[in-house]
């Protein structure tokens, strides 16, 4: 055996992984994979496609519109793309077993997942961003049609609508996390968000008491404030009631297991 | 530099890892050899803080990998070369590893040059790879921050027995530089090839450990003789017991100083005397982890047992 050269030793000192890198890291992840990249060029493609359409049924139909009712329009393509994202940007960590790789590199499972989080927000943002242009555009359009261009939507209302779709993304990552497996997390998410509301009108409407109770968990009716206004206390308050229930107190339970289980 | 101290992992009534004891010292390759589901992969997921031990302590240079700060720039590690995203490029993965230990892009392209993927499989998924340009890919991304301490999970599964060979050249260099390297396999001929030190597992124990020159000497010895009539009896003299391996050679479980010996006092021609072949070595193996093992219940014979271990997958 030839000289052996002195232990260095490993070193406590350090700097750990700046969260802004993890953050990089992880925006890199969503996209350069070929179901990150569809639904991110799909996001944009179905804002483009959505103001089209409603271009072209406005124009025929000589209907009236405005800024707002575009980005309405837009928001319900964008309520089943971002969750997806959301749900995918943990499960396939768990479905491709990459987890191994990014756990070992960043032990620390909790910013990993902090990082997951801020890398929601940035992408709702990208999407309200593309929304918006494309929304815009759509506006100018039909009311150099009409002579009438509405732009009826102030920054307040812009922040809550992009707060809707941040919450979305949320969502998606909380069911993601919550089940680690991209087609169980989808399909349960689907089932929350679309069955479960049309079940809780029913019951609300044969059993007196349900109806009482259902704004407060209702988290979809709760949110539309957020974009149609009408604040008051009680709405605030259910909003944070429904959003303790089906977002904080999920993200919560998900984000124990992500944290504990066991990566193999 | 890695200290493994009494440790254990329960399953509810399974217990996968039971009180294990080891080191790694750096300028060494340590071997950690077992039949699947022995517990290696379990050790190695606790010493990197993927898995809570039930009870003792895995640590690197002292310390817990959890509480290593940017630990991938210290310590390289490959856990399982399949479990990379199908859909990334080979380049892409070793850049998300660079990217997240802050490291120059340019290591990306060295690491692809030093295992040997050239840039036209580097910019293919991985999902289009073989399980040998995986593992390749897997050593790059675990070297990529010049580590000091390796931990690779069957790395040469897969590789052809040139690749093993390119292996060990590989991890012989880096630890004459002092770094320390523990990696595991199933396959004795593997281990063989590539380490030093042997720690031989099964069933969660460790049913043998030192180096592979002291592990090897009980293999016994090969001797041949022009007169094999009278080198028999001049081993039987002398107190050794053989057995007929060939019509003019005999194996013994003795030393082949010890045979040599005999044989020159007795003034017999040696034509070949040397350590016992590899079937001693299977037999070493076999031995150390028949007992312990899940394949000793099964009806079939010893033999058996090599070509069905190299079917067999990770556990």
């Amino acid at each position: 055996m030839t000289a052996v050269a002195p232990e260095v030793g490993i070193d406590l000192n350090r700097p750990r992984v700046p969260f802004t890198r993890l953050v990089g890291v992880e925006l890199r992840k969503l996209a350069d994979t070929r179901a990150g990249k569809w639904l991110l060029g799909a996001i944009a493609a179905i804002s483009v496609l959505v103001m089209v359409i409603m271009l072209w049924v406005v124009l025929a139909n000589d209907i009236s519109v405005s800024f707002k009712d575009f980005l309405i329009a837009m928001s319900v393509p964008m309520g089943v793309l971002l969750p997806v994202l959301g749900v995918l940007s943990v499960t396939s960590e768990w479905s491709q077993r990459t987890a191994l790789v990014t756990f070992t590199l960043e032990p620390h499972r909790g910013r990993v997942l902090a990082a997951k989080v801020a890398v929601g927000l940035v992408v709702a943002l990208f999407a309200v961003i593309v929304a918006a242009i494309a929304a815009a555009f759509g506006n100018v359009i039909a009311g150099a049609a009409s002579d009438a261009t509405v732009w009826n939507v102030n920054l307040l209302e812009l922040l809550g609508f992009y707060a809707m779709q941040a919450l979305g993304i949320l969502m998606g990552l909380t069911f993601g996390a919550l089940l680690l497996s991209s087609p169980a997390a989808i399909v349960v998410y689907f089932a929350w968000a679309f069955v479960i509301p049309t079940i809780f009108q029913v019951a609300a409407a044969f059993i007196g008491w349900f109806e009482d109770l259902l704004p407060w968990i209702d988290f979809a009716t709760a949110q539309t404030p957020l974009f149609d206004g009408g604040w008051t206390g009680e709405k605030w308050a259910q909003l944070l009631v429904s959003g303790t229930i089906w977002l904080i107190i999920p993200f919560i339970i998900g984000a124990r297991r992500v944290l504990r289980s066991e990566i193999k | 530099m890695i200290q493994v101290q009494n440790l254990s992992k329960r399953y509810g009534d399974h217990l996968a890892v039971d009180d294990i004891t080891f080191t790694c010292r750096p300028g060494t390759v340590t071997g950690f050899l077992g039949p699947n589901g022995a517990g290696k992969s379990t050790t190695l997921r606790m010493l990197t803080s993927l898995t809570i031990p039930t009870s003792g302590s895995a640590t690197i240079g002292g310390h817990r990998y959890s509480d290593i700060p940017n630990p991938g720039a210290q310590i390289g590690v490959l856990l399982d070369a399949s479990a990379q995203h199908n859909g990334r490029t080979g380049r892409e993965v070793l850049t998300i590893a660079a990217q997240t230990m802050g490291l120059d892009r340019k290591r990306v392209d060295e690491m692809l040059d030093l295992v040997g993927l050239s840039p036209k499989e580097a910019k293919r998924r991985v999902g289009n790879y073989s399980l040998g340009m995986r593992q390749r890919l897997g050593i790059a991304s675990s070297l990529l921050a010049d580590p000091q301490v390796l931990i690779l999970d069957e790395p040469a599964n897969g590789l052809d027995p040139a690749g093993i060979h390119w292996m060990r050249q590989l991890l012989r260099h880096y630890a004459d530089r002092g770094g320390t390297v523990l990696l595991s396999s199933h396959l004795l001929h593997e281990i063989e090839v590539i380490a030093d030190e042997i720690i031989v597992i099964g069933n969660g124990q460790i049913v043998a450990q030192g180096s592979k020159d002291e592990l090897l000497a009980g293999a016994g010895t090969f001797v041949r003789a022009l007169e094999p009539d009278e080198l028999a009896r001049a081993l039987s003299v002398a107190g050794i017991h053989v057995t007929p391996a060939t019509a003019d050679g005999f194996s013994t479980d003795a030393d082949p100083a010890d045979v040599g010996k005999a044989a020159a006092a007795a003034g017999v021609a040696l034509v070949e005397l040397r350590p016992g072949d590899r079937a001693g070595l299977e037999d070493l193996f076999l031995q150390l982890t028949a007992g312990n093992q899940r394949d000793a219940l099964a009806p079939a014979p010893a033999p058996g047992f090599g070509p069905a271990v190299q079917q067999g997958g990770q556990a």
